[in-house]
Order: structure tokens, then C-alpha cells, then sequence
């Protein structure tokens, strides 16, 4: 295979990823916008989506279809009502002193995990995607006898990846509807503004804050059950998706969405582009130092508006 | 001497001589965790003297304790010394490891400065993997006995173990204990307290912070290469994150602080973390709760409470 066809195939990789990241990665930014709460235990809420979705799929019979539908709605409504729990019995006692929720978080991590690992186990189990074609691509090469089209050997992707891209694009359209055009929306931002400002009005500060933490896990277990089908759910998978949203929203600007979306996609892009060329490792490496040196010298972010 | 300070003596002296006089009494498996809960109390030492007392919680200092435990390994393994330059070696590499992260790191503050930390040693410890060839990565390398002869000792001995963790800690203790009464740590803590304030009465609060990091960052690195040299094993997972979180835990457990709080959080999540790993494998459950419990109920740790209860003046 060419050079092209490789890039084209490594991109269209990317994008998935891309998609996946930008969901998890916007709800950890709307916590950080909305509450200033750095969540450690974020990648958690994507691996109890990942999780749960096995589960369900696993106890409701039938076509795969409905079982990775009912998931679909399931998982995000339970996580985020275990977050919304969280964040009440002990984010709002810690008075949301931005020090000690991170060693909360950090708490919460482990307990989570690790009940996870009681409870299901160390294994990594599959489900099963809903529909799943493969579909292969056509490049265009010149020849002696002009240009033609051909369809290079390895060069596909499948009708569940292309609908993940799509169900992510959705889901992010429909929160950045949510926060400009409907009065919740509103509360969330007048919150994010001028907390004891918005508290003066009435606004019930407490339970935007909970419904925020909740929003932000249901949308990490959404992605989790949206790459299920793609990768294995498994205890510990919470780790690289935490690593990559905390730099999707330092490279974006902390608590900006639409600087998220779009490191989202420059992030998840690159990296599967990176990784045609280098060894992952390598690239983590690269990526870890770049997001520690942003923070430091650009603490608004490349795109960001606001010091952290 | 005041009477204060004879009070404080006493009791950090008494300490020092009950670790001392433990080793003749305890039977061989307590007397085996005894010395390695005392490399570990050196480690959250020197955690403590930047989160503790100056304020900064950092959540990279497995890097520090990595840097030691390296530059002590990689020395042995590959360079052939012998232990006693490996491992000056090792402290000289953790001490230019927190030089370097403290330039970068301390441009930044609060939320900043822990995810800065927690990514550079994210990117250490990848970069550990990275050089799998010498480092050996996750799977780690073993140090032979012939390897950890100490002028003559060896320290593969658990008598000798033992003897020479008590000396790290004893040192770290007194180390720890003079710096927090002497000038330099007061004005950490009042760093700690409002560093506009100490800005505002012309004191260096930059130098000061540098200074903390560093003097944090190199007895960890000294605990790490310990580590190393003692237990016989050098190997990736040491530089983890688990690994920066433990002493965060440790000293929150024992109390931020204070002198005495490092030694008793270790103690205490050592054997709470040995009894419950016998019961289930998901033992780090313990420390996720432990956790959340602490920053709800206790924040003082046990050392903060008893300071804060029934004598204030300890350090």
C-alpha cells in the first residue's frame, strides 16, 4: 500500500477516536467550566459505561441491537446518577475546595475501580456491535494509462465506526443546545459565571452543581458503551481515556467547549496518525510532555479564553 | 534549651530509640515490614516537607523516588559500581530531576501545578518503558547479593536491612526536624499560610519554594535508591502513578505538617493495606476510602488532631 492510503485509513482511525474523546473529554470540561472540580475519577465513569453495557447486553436476550440499545440509554442514566450521588455526599461537604476534591477524586477512583474488579472481574469481555458491515474504500492512483480508481487491500472501515462518528457529533450538538437555547442551560451558565451571584438569585446553586457532575459522567458512560464494541470492556481501561481528556481540555482551554471539541480532534487525529509512524509509547510520551509544558508556559490553553 | 524544645526531643528521640530497640524483639516477618515502612516514612518525609509544610501538593513525586531508584539501579546493572557511588548517584539524579521540575513547575499554581507534576512523571514513567533495553521496564531487574555489599556489608541481610533503613529514617527524621524549626521552614509554613503576606515583608517566596521542592525531591530520590539497595529489585511500577499517590496518602493519613505524621500514615496503611490484601485482591479499595474518608472527617490526619487536641507547639 501507498503512503496515502495509509494516512487516509490512519485518519479515518482517528476520527473514531477523535469522536470517543470529544464526548468524554467535553464532560470533564463542562464539570471544570461549570463546578472548577478537577475530576480524577472521570475516566472511571467511561469504564462503568463500558461495563454496564456488557452487562446488559448480557441480560437482555435477542438481536445483539436491542441489548446494545437498551445500554445505550441505560448506562449513561445509571453513572450519572451514581456521579450526581457523588457529588452530594461528598464533593458538596468538601465545599468544592479544588485541593481536596482532587484527593477526593482520587479516592473515588480507586473505590470505583476496585469495585469493579471485585465485582466483575480482571477479565475483558466483548459485546457484540448492533450492525457492523465492512465497508472498503476506493483511492485514486495515476497510472501510465491515467488516473484510476482502485480499491486498496486493507483499506475499510465498518457502517458501527462511521455511526459512532455520527452519534458523537449528535450527542455534542445536542449539548451545545442544551447549554445556549434551554433555561437549564442558562442556570448552568449564570452558575459558571458568578457562583454566589447566581445563589443571590435564587438559583439552587447545589443542585445545578449536581446535575452538572451528573451531565459530565453520563457523557464519559456514553462513550465508554459507544467503544465497547470496538474494545474490550475491561476494569482498568479507565486510565488513557482520563490521561487524553485531561489534555484534550488543557490543549482546548479549561472549561471551553467548543476549544474542546476541536482539541479533540487534532488529538485524536494525530494520534492515530503519530502512531502509524512512531511506537505508542513514544507518543504518549511526546503528548504528556506537550500538555505538562501547555499548562505552564499557555495556561489558557492554545484556544482557551481563562487562567485555570 | 526551652522546655518546649526538650518536650519535642524526647519525644522524636524516643521514637528513634523504640525503632532502635524494636528490631531485638520483633518476630522476623514484622521486623521485615518495619524496615521497609521505615524507606517508605523517608519517602513521605520528604513529600511532606512540600505538601506539609510549604503547601504544594505535588501528585509527581513517584518521579523523584523513580530518579533515585535508577540512578542507583542503572549504576549497579550497567555501570558496574559499587553501591556506595551508585548511590550518590542516585540522590544526584533525583536532586537534578526536582531541580529541573521545579523551574517548570512552579511558574504554575493550585489545580496547575498538580496536573503539571502529575505529567511530567506520567512522562517519566513512560519513558522508563521507553528504554525497556536497560531499564528493563515493567518486569523490573534484580540486584544480586554480590551487587549490595556495602563496604563489606551486605545488605541483603535482614539485620543489616534493618540497621540501614533506621539510619535513613533517623536521618530524614532529624533532617525533617531541624529544617521546619530552623528560619528556612518557618518561612515555608507562612508561605503555606499566605505567600502574598511573606511576598509583601520582602522574603524570596520563589527561592523558598525552589528550595522546598528540591530539598523534597532529593530525599525521596535518597528513600528511592534505599528502596533499591535494600529490597534487592528495581522496576517500573515504582515510578507509577500509584506510586506519587501513596505518600499524598500516607502523609494525609498521618497528618500534614507535622514531623511524626509520615512515619505513623505509613505504618498505619502498610499493615491496614497487608491485612485486608489476605482477605481480597482488590485491595487498593482500602486506600480509595481511606481517602474520600480522610478528606471528609479528618483532614488533620491523626498527628493533626492530636497536635490540635492536646499540644499545639508540635512541630
Amino acid at each position: 500500500m501507498e503512503i496515502g492510503p495509509y494516512i487516509l485509513l490512519a485518519s479515518l482511525e482517528g476520527a473514531v477516536t477523535a469522536a470517543v474523546l470529544a464526548l468524554t473529554a467535553v464532560g470533564l470540561s463542562l464539570v471544570f467550566g461549570v463546578m472548577r472540580v478537577v475530576n480524577i475519577a472521570h475516566g472511571e465513569f467511561f469504564m462503568l459505561g463500558a461495563v454496564i453495557a456488557w452487562w446488559v447486553a448480557n441480560s437482555v436476550g435477542g438481536h445483539p441491537a436491542i441489548g446494545f440499545a437498551v445500554a445505550l440509554i441505560v448506562a449513561p442514566v445509571l453513572v450519572g446518577a451514581l456521579a450526581a450521588m457523588a457529588d452530594m455526599t461528598i464533593l458538596k461537604r468538601l465545599n468544592y475546595d479544588p485541593e481536596r476534591t482532587i484527593v477526593a477524586t482520587i479516592g473515588l477512583l480507586y473505590i470505583l475501580q476496585q469495585l469493579t474488579l471485585m465485582t466483575y472481574g480482571a477479565d475483558a469481555r466483548p459485546v457484540e456491535a448492533p450492525f457492523n458491515q465492512r465497508i472498503a474504500l476506493p483511492w485514486i492512483e495515476r497510472t501510465d494509462a491515467g488516473w484510476q480508481t482502485y480499491y486498496p487491500w486493507g483499506l475499510s472501515t465498518t457502517t458501527y465506526k462511521l455511526a459512532v462518528i455520527g452519534a458523537a457529533a449528535a450527542v455534542l450538538g445536542g449539548v451545545w443546545a442544551m447549554m445556549a437555547r434551554t433555561r437549564i442551560g442558562l442556570l448552568m451558565r449564570a452558575t459558571q459565571a458568578d457562583r454566589d451571584m447566581a445563589l443571590a438569585f435564587g438559583i439552587p446553586v447545589e443542585k445545578v452543581y449536581a446535575l452538572v457532575f451528573g451531565i459530565g459522567a453520563g457523557l464519559a458512560a456514553l462513550a465508554g458503551v459507544l467503544i465497547v464494541p470496538i474494545q474490550q470492556a475491561h476494569y482498568l481501561m479507565g486510565a488513557d481515556p482520563l490521561l487524553l481528556s485531561f489534555i484534550v481540555v488543557i490543549i482546548g482551554g479549561l472549561g471551553s467547549l467548543p476549544g474542546t471539541v476541536l482539541a479533540a480532534l487534532l488529538i485524536g487525529l494525530s494520534d492515530g496518525i503519530i502512531s502509524v509512524f512512531f511506537s505508542p509509547t513514544l507518543a504518549k510520551i511526546l503528548a504528556t510532555l506537550l500538555v505538562g509544558l501547555v499548562l505552564v508556559f499557555r495556561p489558557r490553553g492554545l484556544f482557551g479564553t481563562r487562567a485555570p | 534549651m526551652s522546655r518546649e524544645t526538650a518536650r519535642i526531643l524526647a519525644l522524636h528521640g524516643g521514637l528513634l530509640v523504640l525503632l532502635f530497640t524494636a528490631q531485638f524483639v520483633l518476630p522476623a516477618y514484622h521486623h521485615g515490614n518495619l524496615a521497609r515502612i521505615m524507606v517508605l516514612a523517608s519517602y513521605a518525609i520528604g513529600y511532606n516537607i512540600l505538601f506539609g509544610y510549604t503547601g504544594l501538593l505535588s501528585l509527581g513525586h513517584a518521579l523523584f523516588f523513580a530518579a533515585g531508584m535508577y540512578g542507583m539501579g542503572l549504576g549497579i546493572q550497567h555501570g558496574g559500581w559499587s553501591p556506595a557511588p551508585a548511590l550518590l548517584a542516585g540522590i544526584v539524579a533525583g536532586a537534578v530531576v526536582a531541580g529541573a521540575l521545579a523551574l517548570l513547575a512552579l511558574r504554575t499554581t493550585g489545580v496547575a501545578f498538580m496536573i503539571v507534576t502529575l505529567m511530567f512523571a506520567q512522562a517519566g514513567y513512560l519513558t522508563i518503558l521507553y528504554f525497556g533495553e536497560y531499564t528493563r521496564g515493567d518486569e523490573g531487574f534484580v540486584l544480586q547479593t554480590a551487587q549490595r555489599m556495602l563496604w563489606g556489608i551486605d545488605l541483603s541481610d535482614p539485620t543489616n536491612r534493618y540497621f540501614a533503613a533506621f539510619i535513613l529514617f533517623a536521618l530524614c527524621l532529624c533532617l525533617s526536624l531541624w529544617l521546619v524549626r530552623a528560619p528556612f521552614g518557618r518561612v515555608l509554613v507562612a508561605i503555606r499560610e499566605n505567600e502574598d503576606r511573606v511576598q509583601m515583608l520582602g522574603y524570596d517566596t520563589h527561592a523558598h519554594k525552589l528550595g522546598a521542592m528540591v530539598i523534597s525531591g532529593t530525599i525521596s530520590a535518597a528513600a528511592g535508591a534505599t528502596y533499591g539497595l535494600l529490597f534487592g529489585y528495581v522496576g517500573a511500577s515504582f515510578g507509577g502513578v500509584q506510586f506519587s499517590i501513596f505518600p499524598l496518602l500516607w502523609v494525609l493519613l498521618g497528618g500534614a505538617g507535622t514531623v511524626l505524621g509520615p512515619f505513623i500514615g505509613a505504618l498505619f496503611m502498610f499493615y491496614l493495606i497487608d491485612l485486608s490484601s489476605g482477605l481480597t485482591t482488590a485491595y487498593m479499595l482500602i486506600a480509595g476510602v481511606v481517602l474520600v474518608a480522610l478528606t471528609l472527617f479528618a483532614p488533620q490526619g491523626l498527628v493533626g488532631e492530636l497536635r490540635r487536641r492536646f499540644w499545639t507547639g508540635l512541630p
